[in-house]
């Protein structure tokens, strides 16, 4: 496996807080996905090999969290909340505007490679709606307007970069 | 008659200009001087205090948090675990969220407490993987409170070790649910397991006694041990002792967290008075009182019945504004507090669309194990979609309750339940709007909010 120093000394650690090996699957799967982007089917056979497991065990928690993917995405992960009280307060309108703004649909990564616009169930932050999760930071009551304002920035932050 | 004026405990620093996350901070409010006491008072008399408190489980169920403790297996000589439950994902609730950003010491402080009174060694908060900063933070706290010596071994020098650590999720809302929790703990998928025999106080986490507790639950252990279980109690209404934080979401004027004695407010008092009343031009026309899956309530209904009120039977007459917000008189009316996740819709939602938007997460978080749960929140999911974006029949109103009612029962965990009582709810309530949805449908705006 191809991670960094760093991610192999957490690996190493984590392990260490449960009696049973097997429990650090998903911190594992955390960590790598965190790493390389996803879950590869290399992650997979040396996560198991890992945890003293057969491949199976992780692939069957992969498939069934959410949480984790098979496939690398775009350089931002754009979480739409599609739950109830988001959408009373028009959780699906935010979410089309997103993808407008990025010319991309549901689920598929922007042509400029970008970003990744997914519907995610409640993000558990009902009072603020619609909340969306970028990566790891949540912005809250983000209508149509704020999202196209998050969108520009990310837009101005790609071409600083390049 | 005015609403109560907020008594907030359990949030009393949340929002609190210049209060921050860290150990500092924590001490100068008092912190961990709980800790101190109670490591210095006999396990036993700890449990009793809690037992004493009537306090009930904040999750979801309302489950006396003492009656629970005292379940735990403890001649087995197994280990015990003590499992936080910081999986918040009923939809409509968001109070566990602040907690663990903004005073995540007073959830370690509980959960060492908690741990001491059970002769905890090993305790784990396993925290939703959509709330990456919320497990940083935690994970920084512990550190801080380790060093400190408030966890880990030897514990103020009382020679009793306990350590914390942090468990992330990763996106399934079913994890919330004990056994389900724990399967995920143990590194597999989270299907909940079947009870009997596998109550998680007696085979829990590696087949060992395991107490699983909600955030807000052991925030409120803390505060027990602060002040007694008797004082406690005199918070609240017997039966429903202490604060009750409610997470108000949906249409009214000021969404947010309130906290107030349990079984003090009225829904009315909560909605017009305390969130400021529906928007501008609107009125109420269903709330859903405990998180997604309790009943819902239609505003013009009436509740008729009769109440222990002390010692005496009374009559009740109540219309959805005068409900009071408590366990008891929830369920007494047909729905439940659950999570105190309260979802308000105007006048301007279908309800038709809002059970599709509800239907399509059910069917998204079923853990697929048990056939009824699994084809019938799919089935209800299709049902309602097509009802909103193709071909709405009359007799998809019937179609839709038969589904719901093979499922309740006929599961393995209370997701069964919990999937199919909004759509009995729904169309027993409004039965009139998905009888005439596919005719409605005609006239509604197609720039409509869309919900599904």
């Amino acid at each position: 496996m191809n991670l960094k120093p760093e991610t192999f000394q957490r690996i190493d650690e984590v392990i260490t807080h449960y009696p049973v090996k097997r429990s650090a699957t998903l911190p594992l799967l955390h960590l790598v996905q965190e790493d390389a982007g996803y879950i590869s089917e290399d992650a997979i056979l040396w996560i198991a090999q890992k945890l003293d497991l057969q491949p199976i065990n992780v692939l069957e928690v992969v498939t069934f969290y959410p949480m984790f993917r098979r496939a690398p995405i775009g350089r931002r992960h754009i979480k739409v909340c599609r739950t109830l009280s988001c959408a009373l307060l028009g959780g699906y309108k935010t979410c089309e505007t997103f993808q407008e703004e990025f010319k991309t649909t549901l689920g598929a990564t922007s042509p400029c490679g970008e970003v990744t616009v997914d519907f995610v169930e409640c993000l558990a932050s009902c009072g603020t709606a619609p909340v969306v999760l970028i990566d790891e930071v949540l912005h809250e009551k983000v209508d149509a307007a704020t999202a196209r304002q998050i969108s520009a920035g990310i837009r101005a932050e790609a071409t600083a970069r390049q | 008659m005015p609403a109560p004026a907020q008594t907030r405990v359990i949030f009393k620093h949340i929002d609190e200009a210049g209060y921050t996350n860290d150990l500092g901070c924590y001490l100068r409010h008092g912190g961990y001087e709980t800790l101190k006491k109670s490591v210095a008072r006999p396990p036993a008399d700890l449990i009793e205090e809690v037992k004493k408190s009537g306090l009930r489980g904040r999750g979801g169920a309302g489950f006396p948090c003492g009656v629970k403790w005292s379940l735990v297996d403890r001649k087995s000589g197994k280990p015990i675990y003590l499992i936080v439950n910081a999986d918040e994902s009923e939809p409509g609730t968001f109070k566990d969220r602040y907690i663990m950003h903004q005073d995540p010491h007073q959830l370690i402080e509980g959960t060492i407490i908690s741990c001491f009174a059970n002769n905890v060694k090993q305790a784990y908060i396993y925290i939703r993987g959509e709330m990456p900063e919320g497990a940083r933070i935690l994970e920084k706290a512990i550190a801080e409170a380790r060093a400190a010596n408030f966890v880990g071994p030897n514990i103020l020098g009382t020679g009793y070790s306990c350590e914390i650590y942090v468990h992330r999720g990763a996106g399934a809302y079913i994890c919330g649910e004990e056994t389900g929790l724990i399967e995920s703990l143990e590194g597999k998928r989270a299907n909940p397991r079947i009870k009997p025999p596998y109550f998680p106080a007696v085979l829990g986490l590696y087949q060992c006694p395991t107490i699983v507790n909600n955030v807000e639950t052991l925030c409120q252990v803390k505060h027990i041990a602060d002040i007694g279980g008797e004082a406690y109690g005199k918070t609240g209404t017997p039966g429903n002792t202490g604060t009750r934080i409610f997470c108000v979401s949906g249409h009214v004027q000021r969404p947010g967290y309130y906290e107030f004695p349990a079984g003090t407010i009225t829904m009315g008092q909560l909605l017009n008075e305390v969130c400021g009343g529906p928007l501008p031009g609107r009125t109420f026309k269903a709330v859903i009182p405990g998180g997604s899956s309790a009943k819902v309530l239609r505003f013009g209904e009436r509740y008729k019945g009769k109440r222990k009120v002390g010692a005496e039977m009374v009559d009740y007459d109540w219309g959805v504004e005068d409900v009071p917000m408590d366990f008891d008189s929830l369920a007494m009316i047909g729905s439940m507090g659950g999570s105190g996740g309260v979802i308000v819709m105007d006048d301007s939602v279908n309800m038709v669309e809002a059970l599709a938007n509800i239907n399509a997460f059910y069917q998204h978080e079923s853990c697929g194990q048990c056939t009824p749960c699994r084809e019938g929140s799919l089935w209800m999911k299709k049902i309602s979609s097509r009802m909103v974006h193709g071909d709405a029949r009359k007799e998809d109103a019937a179609l839709l309750k038969s589904v719901a009612d093979q499922i309740p029962g006929r599961t393995i965990c209370a997701f069964g339940e919990a999937c199919s009582w909004p759509t009995q709810s729904f169309l027993i309530k409004f039965k009139d709007e998905f009888e005439g949805y596919a005719e409605a449908k005609k006239s509604l705006p197609a720039d409509r909010l869309a919900l599904v």
